[in-house]
């Protein structure tokens, strides 16, 4: 078996809890418009790698997620994308391996090819097994400001965080703020509503905007829809962690 | 065996036979593994006198960097009359002492070199005085002068042309710790008489160069040790006997490192490892009743106001090498004992604390001794206040203690060295980046078109071969290295013979090991080049004449710090190669020959002066600093980057290896809780590997534009930075090295 990376951060401290390795894989579905890593849309590419080979490389920095003197581990491996659930065979396969290792593991996911097929659905099963933590992006309540965010609905991104609710999976969801295009009161307090249905959320995120995955675009040649919006300032993100109840 | 009343209380009995502080220090000092909530903050006195001191030091900035000099006093221990912070708040100081009359008022210090010093008052517009000119021309000699009498016509080339750069042949070398906790706990009396038995014991009367040599340094030490007692005296104070109090241990301590600085303008003018051994006379006081908490922390302020006040007369050339008017008063702190206990005690978190209390600073070089074994709670301190200040620089323990036992000091930047055991001769260091070009071109400098070195021949292939780079580069790097330990050698010989420094080897033990610290330049650039002729294909492209004078790299190849194997062994290669080849000459004074992998801010100068590489570096950039991997290299991020750095042995590079890291607030933590968690997690990493040393700086790259643009700016007037091996305040720096360190990575997840 083998997946397809596109990249590593050796030093993440905000994608889960701890000092985290985060691996990017490559290839994701959704074409949101403030998108940072546009290059690992498509899929099929970057470097290949097999579940063992990927973990021995992460496992050369076990020491930096060690907690001395105190309980032990606080950090890990993270994977994120592209879109990690495009490859969960992979992803599954790749987090089996490390939580024999007693690793913690954390999957960021925008949840796009979530599906309550049951073909899909065996392999879901299997993936949250061997899953600590799932970052889950919540781009938009409402499916149409969804689609046209991100071109597509998100009425199976709701069902799966349900899902992982239900199953009684830890939930860390964030939100990316854009001001004037993601930050209206009411989506922000149907979104709250949402959130406060879920079982298993321990933290709630406020993503602000930035544009410094913009020379990306530029690079790819790709036209940029955002480019009059801009980066939201201390109190717009106040204003928001406010409606979404968060707690400083 | 000795007994002083001024001992009571304090254990043990090796240190009452001979002199030893480590022994005392032992004994006496208990561990405190609890956490800051006991500091206190800072008194009104404090206050006051702080508030004068970025007064003055406001205007010396006003002044185009130099407050007021001296041009017609020769500094000497007891040149000056005493001086103060301030006349009206005279009495307010619990530790008192300057270099001169008046504070931040620079001394003339001639015997380095009379032109230097000159020219230091010349450029900021003193006229200095045609007597001593006259005295230090022509009735008496300097070791500036020495030196370049004695010169071979090729070192003044390799000199001239940068290839060996900022060798300390025109000021002090500095990096001697003198052991100034040996006045307070001994007094200067009992240190005089020790040396004077060693002068009765020094040779069977024979007299040979070595001991007539020594005998003469003894008389000088034992000289200095006298007038050390008649500057205390002006300030009225009686040192001859140990110290009765923490206030008066604060004090004699800190008279000899005045002594030290009045004497010595060296590059590094460390103050050693003197928490530990304060911490237990403010423990007796304070269990005797006679100190309060916030009478100790006022004690360990004041002392490090003055450690913040330490200045020395510079030239333009010298500023340009070690930029930001540092002095190096290394301090250190924690760290472990043989037996296991750490040795941070409160008085460790006191000196932190003082960048609390009195805001960042570049001075004292604050440097924790670290290991992941420190109790918890003062790595998380010491880790808060490197975040809230980027002033404190870590060094692994864990490396240097089974080299230098457990009562080193840091001399320079990051060298260690025994306390009162051990000299270092400051070696600089050799551009290997430029070694390697000279090894393509048959050692003639692109930059000068000169022939510096040896007619070797030439790469003249059409791309360039690995294997015959390697051999060509062998063959520079034996040349050089025999050049770089001769100068040395000459550079020493002036040094001890025009410029000894008496003081503080009065506080070192007579029969003295000495190191010799060479050092690498340009380290990742040669390591990444190489790995670009091994792995991609370079066609070097050529000037009609044959000279290669750039590079065409197609493919790509594995950098240096990204925990890649492929070119992390070419940097291991590379320092282990360069060490040996040194290691085949004699130094001077039968000295050990160590290396170290850093450039304090040199890094910039260093790349004005080398030529394109083939790794992708363009002529005149700056090289990257230290051991730190190229600008641009890292491609996974801060621990990979660090794993790299990692993989250096510290046993081949006992002088030191530097690393400077800048992390954003926002990418190391939600919250203040969790950023100090996972600093400290990246520490205990780190360190766990082996690695040596480590800057921590934490802000942003707008910030740092911002007060590059902004130095008026009241928030940056003590903005401090880590550099390589030290601290600077960031509007100090030049421009130059202002934008070398934004184009620096800032380890920011996207």
């Amino acid at each position: 078996m083998e997946g397809y990376v596109h990249s590593v951060e050796t030093f993440g401290l905000v994608d889960g809890p701890g000092v985290r390795y985060v691996i990017f894989l490559q290839g994701c579905h959704l074409r949101c418009r403030y998108c940072h890593n546009p290059e690992t849309w498509s899929c099929g590419k970057g470097e290949i790698y097999r579940p063992e080979d990927l973990l021995a490389k992460a496992w050369r920095y076990r020491t930096y997620w060690m907690k001395k003197n105190a309980e032990g581990m606080n950090g890990g491996i993270t994977l994120s994308g592209g879109e990690p659930l495009l490859q969960m065979e992979f992803a599954t396969e790749f987090f089996r391996l490390a939580k024999g290792k007693e690793v913690h593991t954390a999957l960021d996911t925008a949840g796009e090819p979530y599906s309550e097929e049951k073909a899909f659905q065996n392999q879901f099963e299997r993936l949250m097994e061997v899953t600590d933590l799932f970052l889950l992006d919540l781009k938009e309540i409402d499916p149409e400001k969804h689609r046209a965010l991100t071109g597509k609905d998100n009425v199976n991104i709701l069902q799966m965080a349900r899902r992982l609710s239900e199953r009684g999976k830890e939930l860390w969801i964030r939100h990316v703020l854009v001001p004037g295009l993601t930050d209206d009161p009411e989506g922000l307090k149907r979104l709250r509503d949402f959130i406060g249905e879920l079982k298993t959320v321990t933290r709630v995120e406020v993503l602000p905007y930035h544009t410094l995955g913009l020379f990306k675009w530029e690079k790819l040649g790709i036209p940029y829809t955002l480019k009059d919006f801009k980066t939201p300032s201390s109190e717009e993100i106040a204003a928001a962690e406010e409606l979404l109840g968060i707690k400083r | 065996m000795y007994q002083y009343e001024q001992w009571d209380g304090f254990e043990g009995r090796l240190w009452k036979e001979e002199i030893n502080v480590r022994d005392f220090v032992k004994r006496n000092y208990k561990t405190y593994s609890g956490d800051e909530s006991f500091l206190e903050g800072p008194t009104d006195a404090t206050n006051k006198l702080w508030g004068v001191l970025q007064k003055l030091q406001k205007e010396e900035r006003a002044k185009g960097g130099v407050l007021d000099m001296d041009t017609d006093v020769v500094s000497t221990i007891t040149s000056h009359a005493p001086g103060y912070i301030s006349e009206e708040y005279k009495d307010l100081e619990q530790v008192v002492g300057l270099q001169t009359d008046k504070p931040l008022k620079r001394a003339f210090m001639p015997f380095g070199g009379i032109k230097m010093a000159e020219e230091a008052c010349t450029t900021y517009g003193y006229t200095p005085s045609p007597e001593l000119h006259k005295i230090f021309t022509e009735y008496s000699r300097t070791h500036n002068e020495g030196v370049f009498g004695a010169y071979t016509p090729v070192m003044r080339k390799v000199r001239h042309n940068k290839l060996l750069t900022g060798l300390p042949d025109t000021y002090g070398r500095g990096r001697i710790v003198g052991d100034y906790r040996r006045i307070a706990l001994y007094g200067v009396d009992f240190l005089m008489k020790e040396k004077a038995k060693d002068f009765e014991n020094c040779g069977d009367g024979i007299m040979s160069d070595d001991i007539i040599r020594l005998r003469e340094e003894i008389s000088m030490q034992y000289k200095a040790l006298g007038q050390l007692k008649k500057m205390a005296e002006s300030y009225g104070y009686d040192i001859s006997e140990p110290a009765r109090t923490a206030k008066e241990a604060v004090q004699w301590l800190y008279f000899g490192y005045l002594a030290a600085i009045k004497t010595q303008n060296g590059a590094a003018m460390s103050v050693g490892r003197i928490s530990t051994f304060l911490d237990i006379y403010i423990e007796r006081d304070l269990r005797k009743g006679i100190l309060t908490e916030k009478e100790a922390q006022e004690l360990i302020d004041h002392l490090v106001m003055k450690f913040r006040m330490v200045k020395f007369a510079r030239i333009p050339s010298y500023n340009q090498l070690f930029s930001g008017d540092p002095v190096w008063a290394t301090l250190e702190v924690a760290g472990t004992g043989v037996d296991g206990r750490a040795m941070v005690t409160k008085t460790d978190f006191r000196f932190l604390h003082t960048l609390e209390n009195m805001g960042p600073s570049p001075e004292p070089n604050l440097t924790v001794l670290y290991t992941s074994s420190l109790p918890e709670n003062f790595k998380r301190y010491a880790a808060k206040v490197s975040i809230e200040t980027s002033s404190v620089q870590y060094e692994n323990d864990d490396v240097m203690k089974p080299v230098w036992g457990d009562d080193y000091s840091i001399c320079c930047c990051v060298s260690a060295t025994q306390t009162g055991k051990e000299m270092q001769f400051f070696g600089a260091r050799a551009n290997l980046a430029k070694c390697l070009l000279y090894a393509l071109n048959g050692a003639r400098d692109m930059r000068t078109k000169e022939q510096v070195g040896p007619e070797l021949r030439p790469i003249t292939t059409e791309f360039l071969d690995y294997e015959d780079v390697i051999q060509k580069f062998e063959v520079m790097m034996d040349w050089l290295a025999g050049i770089y330990v001769n100068a040395l050698n000459l550079i020493h010989y002036m040094h001890d013979k025009y410029y000894y420094e008496a003081l503080q080897m009065a506080l070192i033990d007579t029969d003295v090991r000495r190191t010799f610290a060479t050092g690498i330049a340009g380290f990742s650039h040669v390591v990444d080049s190489l790995s670009a002729i091994k792995y991609a294909l370079v066609k070097p492209i050529r000037t009609p004449d044959g000279m290669i004078m750039d590079f065409e790299t197609t493919g790509d190849f594995p950098r240096y710090g990204n925990d890649d194997d492929r070119a992390d062994e070419i940097a291991v290669w590379l320092l282990k190669t360069f060490r040996e080849k040194l290691r085949r000459h004699r130094p001077y004074r039968n000295s050990e020959i160590t290396t170290s992998i850093l450039t304090i801010t040199s890094n910039v100068v260093y790349g004005k002066a080398t030529g394109n590489m083939p790794d992708g570096r363009r002529a005149g950039e700056p090289l990257s600093p230290g051991a730190n991997p190229s600008y641009g290299a890292e491609k996974n991020g801060l621990l990979a980057s660090l794993n790299s750095v990692a993989k250096l042995p510290y046993e081949w590079a006992l002088d030191g290896i530097s690393n400077t890291q800048t992390i954003n607030p926002d990418a190391l933590g939600h919250n203040m809780e969790e950023r100090i968690t996972n600093l400290v997690q990246v520490m205990d990493g780190y360190f766990d590997q082996g690695a040596h040393h480590l800057n921590v700086n934490v802000f942003g790259k707008e910030k740092l534009i911002d007060a590059m643009e902004h130095p008026e700016k009241e928030e940056y007037a003590n903005f401090t930075i880590r550099v390589s091996g030290y601290a600077v305040k960031f509007i100090d720096l030049t421009r130059d090295q202002q934008l070398d360190v934004i184009a620096r990575t800032c380890h920011k997840e996207l």
